[in-house]
């Protein structure tokens, strides 16, 4: 992992932007070139929503290289309450507790130690949310 | 557009095998083929592979793969479309031929898995994903199959057992395939004994590391009369984010592929006497059951259970064992599935023959169904 490659996608993963359509309001994440919905590429950044509930969630027992030290590990399918779906760690639950459709809300952690060139990379997981 | 006929097949078991290495497992596929198909005077080279680049720090596999053939002079490349490869390459080489550009291709998938460390197999099995924002989780191959798979029982309400008798039914067609890597018979209760692998996904739900090479000869029809006919060959994409998909339990490039591929060969779902469909666990080989047109939408795993996929029944579904059984060498794997139906369709299936066959399918997946590759062969 380069300093670039990581910098460059730091403002979408420590505050969670996505993109908006101009034309057609389809938001979506991560950002790319093209409107999902309608294929327009008239797109706006936009903060997405730091809470939502859970669609789907597995553990990871065995890890892929650099996330050894976490397994094992969940991850769920999240829906923010702005409609927009993001894949991310669970954290600061045990297996056992989680529910699909559980409200969770976004937090800033660690995800990553880089190996070779030591990058500590950080992001969003998410947690449960106290209501 | 000349037809195409696949004129050899040649088949390497799948298995660890430490004693061999890439360019060995490869040119005893290709010289399989050749002398399956009587001839070696081929002029394009094809090689379907996903891992080398890590597995083995190789790239650069088409002109390697013609020198260890002795057939330097040859244009060669390679094909990536992850775990697809096999697949997509087929439709490359059928389309050399059938343009005219190229009179004999042998298109030849290869992997060597076992040369990886464990975690590095599941970094490069999530190297199909994005890894800026998906592999990026820490969320392996597995784990995506999982999220479709607890939603899968929760939206239609099909069991864990279901689901898993899948990997059974594979297992029981592997029983005496002389190339598939575990030819015998798992019990139910065993596979959902098995430790979780990524929950609610048991590791005996997950096709296994293998190393292997399949090898195809593809020619003008007319020029191979024993061959078995191309009725069809398409490729398609699909939404590449599972966090994209309006619905995660339709894989929307298999619907794609599959109607491409049965208008061009003029079929429906109930003219396919058998399918090779790509398990590589048990709820990816559901679900593209349901999308390739067989059994109706949250379906699958019922119909799975009550037998229909079984060699007699109605539609006989990996029938040497599939993923789960004969072994999931990522890029080679779409070439076994092609080959399997082309043994089956010249009645070359041995033990795991399905009487009759006429006409047969099989589909490739590349990362979570965001690449699907379907062909269609007809018995000539
Ligand atoms: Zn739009």
């Amino acid at each position: 992992m380069s300093v670039p490659r990581y910098w460059r996608e730091t403002k979408y993963r420590y505050r969670l932007i996505g993109q908006m359509c101009a034309q057609c309001g389809n938001a979506g994440f991560p950002r790319s070139g093209v409107c999902s919905a309608c294929g327009s590429v008239d797109l706006e950044e936009v903060k997405l929503a730091e809470t939502g509930h859970v669609v789907t969630w597995t553990v990871v027992r065995n890890p892929p290289a650099g996330y050894m030290e976490y397994a094992p590990y969940l991850v769920a399918l999240v829906e923010l309450d702005d409609g927009v779906r993001v894949l991310s760690q669970l954290v600061d639950i045990e297996p056992i507790k989680v529910k699909t459709g559980m409200r969770v809300e976004a937090a800033f952690r660690r995800v990553k130690v880089d190996g070779g060139s030591g990058i500590i990379e950080y992001g969003y997981k998410f947690r449960p949310l106290i209501e | 557009m000349r037809a195409v006929a696949v004129a050899g097949v040649g088949l390497t078991k799948v298995s660890e095998h430490w004693e061999k290495g890439l360019q060995d497992l490869f040119t005893e596929a290709a010289h399989k083929a050749f002398e399956d198909a009587g001839t070696k005077e081929i002029d394009a080279l094809y090689v379907a592979n996903m891992g080398a680049p890590i597995l083995q720090g190789q790239m650069h596999l088409g002109a390697m793969l013609a020198d260890a053939l002795g057939m330097r002079g040859v244009p060669a490349l390679s094909v990536g479309a992850a775990s697809a490869s096999g697949g997509v390459a087929f439709h490359e080489g059928v389309k050399a031929v059938a343009s005219g550009f190229a009179d004999c291709v042998l298109v030849g998938g290869v992997e060597k898995m076992s040369d990886g460390l464990p975690e590095e197999v599941y970094s490069i099995l999530a190297m199909a994903e994005d890894q800026e924002y998906t592999a990026y989780t820490g969320v392996t191959n597995t784990g995506l199959n999982a999220l479709i798979h607890r939603s899968y029982m929760e939206t239609y309400g099909a069991t864990a057992e279901e689901i898993a008798m899948f990997a059974v039914r594979g297992h029981e067609h592997a029983v005496g395939s002389k190339h598939s890597q575990y030819p015998f018979k798992v019990a139910i209760d065993r596979v959902l004994a098995s430790p979780m692998e990524a929950d609610p996904v048991h590791m005996l739900e997950c096709a296994a590391v293998g190393d292997g090479a399949a090898a195809m000869i593809l020619m003008p029809a007319d020029k191979a009369p024993e061959g078995v006919e191309v009725a069809a060959t398409s490729v398609a994409t699909g939404p590449y984010y599972l966090a994209g998909r309006k619905d995660i339990l339709t894989f929307d490039a298999v619907k794609t592929a599959a109607e491409r591929a049965y208008k061009v060969a003029g079929v429906t779902p109930d003219d396919i006497d058998l399918v090779e469909v790509h398990d590589e666990t048990t709820i990816t080989g559901v679900i593209s059951l349901e999308d390739l047109g067989f059994v109706e939408k949250g379906k699958g795993a019922s119909y799975v259970a009550d037998g229909c996929t079984m060699r007699e029944g109605e539609v006989p579904t990996n029938t040497f064992g599939g993923l789960k059984a004969r072994g999931h060498p990522l890029g080679a794997t779409g070439l076994y599935q092609v080959g399997e139906v082309a043994l089956q369709l010249q009645g070359r299936a041995g033990p795991c023959q399905v009487e009759g066959a006429q006409v047969g399918l099989a589909e490739s997946l590349g990362g979570l169904g965001s690449t699907c590759a379907v062909t269609i062969l007809r018995r000539g």
